[in-house]
């Protein structure tokens, strides 16, 4: 794997503060797993990390929602512009170990990375649980997955009113995979651990490297302090010591 | 084509670009990009005597062409290094740096006796570390202090000891010419700019240490002139480092003074730029019709 350039197929507004860039790329990714993106000027120093929202027929595409400057300026780009694209990266979800019925819970943006997850795992015997605050974003895709598909947003515009966690029951499910705000991967985690069920959380942070080198990015676990550019972003809910 | 190569403390050096501390990992990561054999050398993770978890809170705050780190020198411990990286680093045939720091001179003189066993190639005295028996300045401000940590280190450090000085420092001149008198055989500088950022939302420092350490492109300008003050004050050779992100970049360094120079926060922002820095290095070579590139060491 190397550095390597590559031209923004599309890169569109697809809700307020949203955007969804699609660019071919050389490998397939797997579920989960990540790019560091970055334009050719010099408008700010770091690539960003974006996680995998889709892929299809070599093109890679990346649901990432305007946070800072960086992704402000990687929203103002046109199509056929290039960038900068190093990845696939992290490990991805491990599809053998996702078993049972499970549910895929996601918040905000962290909804990004479950769409290609559902995609892939297209037989397994899965529910969707997507939540918003206000501004909902690519329901679709996931419903056009064939699985059920539940959302809820804090002001109630669409869905259930309230978090989305309040929206299923646990029991129900062998494993739980999310991807979201801290506040609501930490209840989830908690949640699933007291009930035995399988949980896996795609976790988020600031990262200069990407790659495993510089330790800007670690989580704390059980096992000591772990990468979550290299050894995750996913991780094995029993295994990370969780932020109050 | 040009000569690259760099006869830097009695080590062949391929060319004068080396990977620096604290942005390379053990060059593990990077060799999975690149070949990091191509490289002048690779300058290991800070290292202490006992291994650190490193600090809380936000690590990485990304300022105008500049990155603020506040890593912790999270690292395994010099028997972790000596025990667990050292054999994979010499497989990459390329000159191995041991950067170490210590809260103690007793700290740093029981890590110079463990490495004096290993292979590693040179030693990189990091100073910048907090002396925690005196109030937590750093060794590397004052030069009556750096003076007596160095020379206590040569004492009974038998690898070649590079010491990597601070821009934090007092006067770079005088503590460049202490570290000299105490007996380093080389200098690199500069390490991180004790730098700050503020969350205005939350009212509070970014970083949980307050202070960070600044570096990347802002910092070049300054760097470059301290590598050049250094340089004048000494005669052991210098390796420079602050912001290098091309082959020009690495050019006015060692036009500067530098023999040897360090890459470091580049690596993030493209992961093989190291590639690019040393085939533009060449390239200017060539272009300018510079035969040896030690030709051009400390020529301004």
């Amino acid at each position: 794997m190397k550095t390597s350039l590559s031209t923004i197929i599309e890169n569109i507004n697809v809700a307020e503060g949203i955007y969804k860039m699609t660019l071919p790329v050389d490998t397939k990714p797997v579920p989960g797993q990540f790019y560091m993106v970055k334009g050719l000027n010099g408008d700010y120093l770091l690539p960003r990390p974006i996680s995998v929202h889709d892929y299809y027929d070599g093109n890679l595409v990346l649901l990432y929602r305007v946070s800072g400057h960086g992704t402000d300026m990687m929203s103002k780009m046109t199509d056929g512009t290039e960038v900068q694209v190093l990845g696939p990266l992290g490990n991805g979800f491990d599809l053998e170990a996702i078993k049972g019925k499970t549910a895929l819970i996601g918040g905000g943006i962290g909804t990004a990375p479950l769409y290609y997850l559902a995609k892939e795992m297209k037989k397994a015997d899965m529910d969707i649980y997507l939540g918003f605050k206000d501004i909902v974003y690519s329901i679709e895709d996931f419903e056009n997955t064939g699985k059920n598909v539940t959302v809820a947003t804090e002001d109630g515009s669409l869905g259930s009113k309230g978090f989305v966690t309040d929206c299923l029951d646990y029991d129900k499910y062998k494993t739980v995979i999310t991807c979201g705000p801290d506040i609501m991967m930490n209840k989830i985690i908690k949640t699933c651990v007291d009930h035995k069920i399988d949980i896996y959380a795609s976790l988020e942070k600031r990262m200069a490297c990407g790659v495993g080198a510089c330790l800007g990015c670690v989580t704390e676990t059980i096992n000591g302090n772990k990468r979550v550019c290299k050894d995750g972003p996913v991780f094995n809910g029993k295994e990370l010591i969780l932020s109050e | 084509m040009a000569d690259m190569k760099i006869c830097f403390l009695d080590k062949q050096f391929k060319n004068p670009v080396v990977a620096a501390s604290g942005t390379f990992g053990f060059g593990e990561e990077y060799n999975e990009i690149y070949d990091v054999g191509i490289l002048g050398g690779i300058s290991s993770k800070g290292l202490t005597l006992k291994g650190k978890t490193g600090n809380s809170g936000i690590r990485l705050w990304e300022t105008p062409m500049g990155l603020m780190n506040s890593i912790g020198l999270q690292n395994p411990g010099v028997e972790g290094f000596i025990s667990q990286e050292i054999e994979k680093m010499k497989t990459y045939n390329t000159n191995i740096i041991a950067n170490l720091g210590g809260g103690t001179l007793e700290d740093y003189l029981e890590g110079i006796r463990l490495l004096n066993d290993t292979e590693v190639d040179i030693i990189e005295l990091n100073i910048s570390c907090p002396n925690v028996k005196a109030g937590g300045m750093a060794f590397g401000i004052k030069s009556q202090v750096a003076y007596e940590t160095v020379k206590a280190v040569k004492e009974i450090c038998q690898k070649p000891l590079m010491v990597k000085l601070s821009p934090n420092a007092e006067n770079i001149s005088e503590m460049a010419a202490a570290c000299e008198e105490a007996g380093a055989d080389a200098l690199s500088l500069i390490n991180t700019l004790n730098a700050m950022a503020i969350d205005i939302y939350k009212r509070k420092a970014v970083f949980n240490n307050t202070y960070a350490g600044l570096s990347g492109p802002a910092v070049k300008p300054v760097a470059l002139r301290m590598v050049h003050q250094a340089a004048k004050a000494v005669e052991i050779p210098v390796c420079g480092m602050g912001g290098i992100s091309s082959g020009k970049d690495a050019i006015e360094f060692m036009m500067a003074g530098a023999s040897l120079v360090q890459v470091g926060t580049a690596n993030f922002v493209k992961a093989d730029i190291c590639v690019d820095i040393i085939r533009e290095m060449e390239e200017f070579l060539d272009a300018e019709g510079i035969k040896d590139i030690s030709d051009i060491i400390g020529i301004v």
